[in-house]
C-alpha cells in the first residue's frame, strides 16, 4: 500500500535517527571492551571518560534505539495490516518529541553531566535534562498508541465483527498496553524523586524505594523490547522462509501473548535479591513468577520451530520425512528476494537460546548469587536485548526503509553476512563474560586501570584471558554492524527504483481457531493490573518502612561530598552559630 | 492448539517447576538462602571488626565513595563472620570472592551474611555496583590465615 507523504517520513525518521545514534553506541561498546581488557589504561578517550561512554552505550543501545524502531514498526504494522490512515498530527508530536527528548538526555550525556548509567540509580544524580528528556522520549512513544492505534483499533473491530485482528497487530498492541503499564513505576520515581532532587527542590530521597520502582519497570522493559521481535518471528519469519510459508498456530501465539500480560509484571524484585530491606519471600514469589515468564518463550520457541519445519517441509518434499535434515534447508544466507531478513531472525534465535538459559539462572533465587552484577549479566543480556531484540529491529529497519523509500537493499552480501557476524561475535562475548563472572568479574567497572592492570597493586591476573577474548567479540560484532551499516546507508542514499510501498510480510495460520477467550483484552489485563499491584504491596510496604521521602541527599559522580547537602549545611549552620 | 502444543506447555511448565522445586529445597532445606531482610538495626557510620570468641567474628561494614571500612581484616581459618553492611553515601556492591557472599549497599538499610571461611587464603572483595568515577579502585580483602597460630 501507498503511505501519505508526511507518515512515511516520520516512519523513516524514527528509523534512521536511532541508526545514526547506534554509530555511537556502538562505538563505545567497542571502547568498553577495550578498557575492560586493560587494552586502554586511561580514564578516559577522546574527552569522553570510561562511565559517560558506558553510560551513552546503555541508553542509546537499549532505550533509545529500540523504543525509536519499536514505534516505528507499531506503525507499519497497524498502517499495513488495518489499513486505517494515521493522523500526521498526532504522527508528527509523538515524533518530535521523541527527538527533542533523546536530544536532551544526549546533551546531558555528552556533557559529561549525566554518568549514571542508564539504570541511573538514586542517590547519584544527573543533570535534570536526562530525566526530562528521558520523560519525553518516553512519552512521546506512547502517544501514538492512545491517539491513533487504539482508535484505529476499535474501529476495525466494529467494522468487522466476529473476526480477529491480524495477529501482528496483536502483537504490537498488547506490547504497547504493557508499555504504558510499566512505565507508571518508573514515571513515578522519576517525577517525584529524581527530577525534583535534581532541580534541588528536595534535599533526600529513599534510594530503596527508587529502586524497588525503577525495577518494576526494568524488568518488564525487557518484554517490551522482546514482543516485537517475537511478533516478527511470528508473522515475517515463517513467510519469508520459503516465500508462502505459514504460522503453525494462530492461537499459541496469542496464548504466548497473554502469559506475558500476565506474567510480565510481577517479577522486577528478581534483580533485587542481594539487596536489604525485602523480605525473602517475596523476592521468592517473584522469582517463581520469573519462571512463570519462561514459559510463553518456551511456547514461541515451539511454535516458531514447528512452523519453520511446517514451511521447509511442505515446500521441499524431500525432506518431509527427515527429523533433522530440514534444517539445512533454512534459507541462513540467501539473496534471493525477502530471505536475506531470515539471517536476522536465525542469527537472533540462536543467540536468544542461549539468553534463555542465562536468563533462567539469573532469576534462580539463591544461585543469582554467585553472578549477581558480575560480569555474567551483561554477558546475558548482550545475547537476549543484544542479540535477538538489536537483530530484528535492524532487520526490520533496513526491510521497511527499504520498501518505504522505493529503493534496491545494496550490498545485500554484506547485510546477510552482518548478523552472522554479529551471532558469531556475540557469543564469544557471552562465554567470556559469563565465565569471567564466574570468576567475580565485575560488571560496570573500568578495569583497565585497577584489576587488569598488571603495573596496580589490585592486580587479578585470573580474569585477563576472558577479558581479552571478550574484546576480540568486540571486535567481530563491530565489524558485523559496520557490514550493517555500510548496507543500510547505501540503501538509503542510493537513487529511487521503484515506487514507494509500505509491504509487510505476513505469514497465514496452518491451524486457525477462533478462541475468543484469547481475543479479549480487557479482563487479561485487568487480572494483570491486579497481580501487578498485589505482588508489589509488601515490597513497597518493606522499603518504606522507615518513611518515604528521607535517608539519602544527592550525590554526583566525581565527589563523595553530597550535593544536595543536608549534613554539611546543618554543619555549616553550627558553625555559623558558634562564630556569633 | 494441537496436542504437539499442549504437550510443549505441559513440558515447559513441569521443567520449570521441578527446577524452582529443587531452588527452594536449596534455599529452605539446604539453608543456602539470600542476604537476610534486617529493618530493626540502624545504619551504622564506622566500620569494625568485633570478635566474640576465637573462631566468631562480626564485621560491620560501611561502604563509602571509594573505599570499604575496615580494610583488610585478618581473621583464623575455620572462623564464622557475621558481616554487616551499610553504606554512607550512593548505592555500591559487595562481592567476597570464592564465598556465596553477594550484597547490595543501599544508602539507609543494612544487610546481612553469615559465612565459614574454611580454607586459608586471600578473599577478594570488589565493590561491583557503579558508584561514581573511583569505582574501579573499590576493593578490600579477607586474610584467613592458615592454622598454626589458631
Amino acid at each position: 500500500m501507498k503511505v501519505s507523504g508526511s507518515i512515511r517520513w516520520v516512519i523513516i525518521g524514527e528509523i534512521v535517527i536511532p541508526i545514526l545514534l547506534l554509530v555511537f553506541g556502538i562505538y563505545h561498546g567497542l571502547m568498553q571492551a577495550l578498557y575492560r581488557a586493560g587494552i586502554i589504561k586511561e580514564m578516559s578517550v577522546g574527552g569522553i571518560e570510561y562511565y559517560q561512554g558506558l553510560t551513552l552505550h546503555g541508553v542509546i543501545n537499549a532505550v533509545v534505539f529500540t523504543t525509536m524502531v519499536i514505534v516505528a514498526f507499531g506503525n507499519a504494522v497497524f498502517l499495513y495490516h488495518l489499513k486505517k490512515p494515521l493522523r500526521p498530527a498526532v504522527q508528527w508530536i509523538s515524533f518530535l518529541m521523541m527527538v527533542v527528548g533523546t536530544l536532551m538526555a544526549a546533551w546531558a550525556m555528552f556533557a559529561g553531566k549525566a554518568n549514571v548509567l542508564y539504570t541511573f540509580y538514586l542517590p547519584l544524580v544527573a543533570h535534570p535534562f536526562f530525566y526530562i528528556g528521558a520523560a519525553l522520549l518516553l512519552v512521546g512513544s506512547i502517544v501514538p498508541l492512545f491517539l491513533d492505534w487504539t482508535p484505529n483499533y476499535i474501529s476495525w473491530r466494529r467494522e468487522h465483527p466476529g473476526e480477529k485482528v491480524p495477529l501482528a497487530v496483536f502483537g504490537v498492541f498488547v506490547n504497547h498496553i504493557m508499555w504504558v503499564i510499566m512505565l507508571v513505576p518508573v514515571v513515578i520515581t522519576v517525577v517525584f524523586q529524581m527530577i525534583p532532587l535534581s532541580l534541588g527542590l528536595i534535599s533526600e530521597v529513599n534510594p530503596a524505594l527508587s529502586r524497588t520502582l525503577f525495577w518494576a519497570f526494568g524488568h518488564p522493559l525487557v518484554y517490551f523490547w522482546l514482543l516485537p521481535a517475537y511478533t516478527m518471528l511470528y508473522t515475517i519469519l515463517p513467510k519469508i522462509v520459503t516465500g508462502d510459508g505459514k504460522l503453525y498456530s494462530d492461537s499459541a501465539a496469542r496464548f504466548a501473548f497473554i502469559l506475558f500480560i500476565i506474567f510480565s509484571f510481577p517479577v522486577g524484585l528478581h534483580h533485587q535479591f542481594t539487596e536489604p530491606g525485602i523480605t525473602n519471600n517475596y523476592k521468592l514469589i517473584h522469582a517463581l513468577f520469573t519462571f512463570g515468564v519462561a514459559v510463553p518463550s518456551i511456547l514461541t520457541a515451539f511454535t516458531v520451530a514447528a512452523s519453520l519445519e511446517y514451511s521447509i517441509k511442505s515446500k521441499y518434499p524431500e525432506v518431509k520425512n527427515s527429523l533433522f535434515y530440514w534444517w539445512a534447508r533454512i534459507p541462513y544466507i540467501s539473496l534471493e528476494g525477502d530471505k536475506w531478513l531470515v539471517s536476522y531472525f536465525m542469527a537472533g534465535l540462536l543467540l536468544f537460546f542461549v539468553g534463555g538459559i542465562t536468563g533462567i539462572v539469573n532469576a534462580s533465587y539463591n544461585m543469582n548469587l554467585v553472578v549477581h552484577n558480575t560480569s555474567f549479566v551483561p554477558g546475558h543480556f548482550h545475547t537476549t536485548v543484544g542479540g535477538l531484540v538489536t537483530l530484528s529491529l535492524l532487520g526490520i529497519s533496513l526491510y521497511l526503509v527499504s520498501k518505504l523509500m522505493g529503493k534496491e537493499i545494496r550490498f545485500k552480501g554484506l547485510a546477510v553476512l552482518a548478523p552472522w557476524l554479529w551471532w558469531q561475535g556475540m557469543l564469544i562475548f557471552e562465554y567470556a563474560m559469563s565465565v569471567a563472572g564466574m570468576h567475580g568479574f565485575p560488571r560496570r567497572t573500568n578495569a583497565g586501570i585497577s584489576y587488569l592492570n598488571p603495573e596496580s597493586p589490585l592486580y587479578r591476573p585470573e580474569w585477563v584471558g576472558y577479558a581479552e577474548l571478550s574484546a576480540f567479540a568486540a571486535f567481530v560484532i563491530v565489524l558485523g554492524f559496520i557490514f550493517f551499516a555500510v548496507s543500510f546507508f547505501s540503501t538509503l542514499l542510493s537513487p529511487r527504483v521503484r515506487e514507494d510501498i509500505l509491504e509487510l510480510p505476513n505469514a497465514e495460520a496452518l491451524h486457525d481457531e477462533k478462541a475468543p477467550a484469547l481475543n479479549r483484552l480487557t479482563p487479561w489485563f485487568a487480572v494483570s493490573i491486579l497481580l501487578f499491584v498485589i505482588s508489589y504491596i509488601p515490597a513497597l510496604y518493606d522499603v518504606t518502612k522507615r518513611g518515604v521521602f528521607f535517608d539519602s541527599p544527592g550525590y554526583n559522580d566525581k565527589n563523595p561530598v553530597p550535593i544536595t547537602k543536608p549534613q554539611s549545611s546543618k554543619e555549616k549552620s553550627k558553625e555559623t552559630a558558634k562564630v556569633e | 492448539m494441537d496436542r504437539a502444543e499442549k504437550s510443549a506447555f505441559i513440558t515447559a511448565v513441569v521443567f520449570l517447576g521441578f527446577f524452582f522445586g529443587l531452588l527452594v529445597y536449596a534455599a529452605k532445606g539446604l539453608n543456602i538462602d539470600i542476604p537476610t531482610c534486617i529493618t530493626d538495626v540502624k545504619p551504622f557510620t564506622q566500620g569494625q571488626v568485633i570478635q566474640h570468641a576465637p573462631d566468631r567474628y562480626e564485621i560491620h561494614y560501611l561502604a563509602k565513595m571509594w573505599y570499604f571500612e575496615p580494610t583488610d581484616v585478618e581473621i583464623p581459618v575455620g572462623s564464622t563472620v557475621d558481616i554487616y553492611l551499610t553504606s554512607g553515601d550512593v548505592i555500591h556492591g559487595f562481592q567476597i570472592d570464592g564465598t556465596n557472599v553477594n550484597l547490595m549497599a543501599v544508602p539507609g538499610s543494612v544487610t546481612y551474611a553469615r559465612v565459614r571461611f574454611d580454607k586459608p587464603g586471600v578473599y577478594h572483595i570488589v565493590c561491583h555496583e557503579y558508584c561514581g568515577i573511583g569505582h574501579q579502585d573499590m576493593t578490600t580483602k579477607i586474610l584467613v590465615k592458615g592454622g598454626e597460630q589458631k
